[in-house]
């Protein structure tokens, strides 16, 4: 039998969430004892690379119906594959492709579903994946009953892992229609690194005192090759654009590296940022509950302590520019 | 326009959370519940912004015991018409889209809205399953909503930017950030909210798909280590060295 992942692609290129899926799926494979199948749509230029980190065989689907967003095609298309593969268990990422079309998917095929899966799942007693619940308060374990399986991984919560294979690529055609829905227009923020996908990530709050001031943490994000984003109040007074915001009710980040800036740390925050790898607080109130959340900290006045980061950080060279 | 909007109970954004029973259910003891936050601030309030400019009915559904009927009326109170109450404890999502999805087939919405996800679960599945159910397209994420005649402009959230696309009605959407501004019920709302409908319907067949084993607590966070405000430089070191992130 064999695992089928769904690889997303961004720009013509594999996206990251690819890897972190078919490496998730390739650890899975050798658990139950099945082959992986990766199955691209759309126009990507790196597909074979897919092959390094377990895929034993690449499905590259071209359509012209799913060059703009069409969930119900996609998931018609998934199912073509999945059903000339043989595949009972389905593979995405828990990015905003994976929540447009995964639970779509698994309603069709009437497959018990786990979105958010942050680890490969255990199969001794069950088939029980371990997913982020409580905006990554609380972890849960769910079992999942049905032959037909779809999970969604957590993006930036599995490392990518080598495992070379040699997968052949075929292209394979689909019968799907035409789509329902128009698209009209894309409207991409040019920003260098979209808040979540980031790997490091600079945030700010009421601390920094008002719009006017927010030069010192775009020159420290730039300095460290980080995304920067804010708390809800700096978002809500329009200091920042809301795409920034991250907490419970904004966006979930998971980056490697969060500094918070000026940020107390309410508990609707810290829902939002918690799985981040390491969390950086910089605060002038030593009470401040995001120390209790941070892995590193510093009392200090924001306006003293990040000119003298971005000095640090240029004379480390840390960017690389 | 007929309007159904999902509405799930939560913890509020507050609460401890905690566990019983050997890490088995979640420990409700002291904890508030409230209309997830996606679900009220976004697709009700949505819901009736538009109602209120183009005619028609706004009706929320929720799938749980009456435990749950405070938590409904406060939707009645924010300016619901009615409300539905399927009376089943559900195992998962997928439950829940189908005890919804059969009352919505037969009493005919030309829109279903849920919000992006439910902040205890954070499945984000179940208007993807109703859809799928129904047959009916299916947007997420959606930050705006506007109807001109049966046709909808939606703007969604996609990686890295936003996306603006038309679909005719019926279909199911969820909703986020930027759809609307919560509203708080006022004393007139509360009022009348105790006299609106809310019908309990007794479900169909329940699955068995998925089941929660258990819940574990992240491992505790070690002590924060202080660097001095006088040698932020430190805090660089710190995070190439021993942290090896930089």
């Amino acid at each position: 039998m064999s695992i089928l992942v769904y690889a997303n692609t961004a720009k013509n290129e594999v996206h990251k969430s690819a890897y972190e899926v078919v490496s998730y799926g390739s650890q899975l494979a050798q658990k139950t004892g099945d082959t992986l199948t990766a199955l691209v749509i759309g126009e990507a230029n790196n597909i074979a690379s897919l092959e390094d980190f377990g895929a034993d065989k690449i499905i590259h689907v071209k359509n012209d119906s799913l060059s703009s967003f069409q969930p119900t095609l996609l998931c018609k298309a998934i199912k073509q594959v999945a059903s000339s593969e043989g595949s009972n268990t389905v593979i995405f990422s828990h990015d905003l492709t994976g929540k447009a079309i995964a639970s779509m998917y698994a309603a069709t095929e009437k497959a018990g579903i786990v979105t958010g899966a942050v680890a490969v799942p255990e199969v001794d007693n069950g088939f029980i994946v371990k997913k982020a619940v409580f905006s990554g308060k609380a972890y849960a374990h769910v079992k999942i009953n049905t032959d037909k399986k779809v999970i969604s991984v957590n993006p930036n919560s599995i490392d990518k892992v080598e495992n070379k294979k040699s997968a052949e690529t075929s292209e394979i055609n689909v019968d799907l229609g035409v789509g329902k829905i128009k698209v009209i227009e894309q409207k991409i923020e040019l920003t260098d690194v979209p808040l979540t996908e980031a790997e490091k990530v600079v945030s700010a709050g009421r601390g920094l005192k008002g719009p006017e001031n927010w030069g010192i943490i775009e020159e420290l994000a730039k300095e460290l090759g980080a995304a920067t984003a804010c708390s809800r109040p700096v978002s809500d007074m329009d200091w920042r654009p809301h795409h920034e915001h991250v907490g419970q009710t904004g966006v979930a980040i998971r980056p490697n590296l969060y500094i918070a800036v000026g940020i107390s740390g309410a508990i609707q925050h810290l829902a939002g940022v918690n799985q981040s790898k390491v969390i950086v607080a910089i605060n002038t109130d030593a009470e401040a509950p995001f120390f209790k959340a941070a892995d590193y900290g510093i009392v200090g006045d924001a306006f003293e302590v990040v000119p003298k980061l971005i000095e640090a950080a240029k004379a480390m060279n840390i960017s690389g520019n | 326009m007929k309007i159904l909007v999902c509405i799930s109970k939560v913890p509020d954004t507050t609460s401890k959370i905690a566990f019983t029973d050997g890490n088995s259910k979640f420990d409700t003891n002291g904890v508030q519940f409230i209309i997830n936050p996606y679900d009220e601030w976004y697709a009700l309030v949505r819901a009736l912004e538009l109602k209120e400019a183009n005619g028609g009915s706004v009706t929320v559904i929720n799938v749980g015991l009456s435990e749950n009927d405070p938590t409904i009326r406060k939707a009645l109170a924010i300016g619901a018409d009615d409300a539905v109450r399927v009376n089943a404890n559900p195992a998962d999502a997928m439950d829940v889209a189908q005890q919804i999805a059969d009352y919505a087939s037969s009493n005919g919405y030309e829109m279903i809205l849920t919000g992006k996800e439910t902040i205890d679960n954070n499945g984000s599945q179940l208007g993807g399953m109703i859809a799928a159910i129904l047959d009916q397209e299916y947007v997420s994420n959606a930050s705006k909503l506007d109807m001109n005649g049966s046709v909808a402009t939606i703007e969604r959230d996609i990686q890295g930017g936003k996306e603006i696309l038309e679909v005719e009605a019926p279909f199911v959407l969820s909703a986020a950030k930027g759809m609307a501004e919560a509203r708080i019920p006022n004393m007139r709302g509360i009022m009348a909210a105790r006299t609106k409908p809310l019908n309990v319907v007794e479900p169909s067949g329940l699955s068995n798909a998925t089941e929660v084993i258990s819940f574990e607590l992240p491992p505790a966070k070690g002590e924060c280590k202080m660097v001095s405000a006088d040698n932020p430089g430190e805090l660089l070191e710190l995070l190439s060295n021993e942290a090896k992130i930089i």
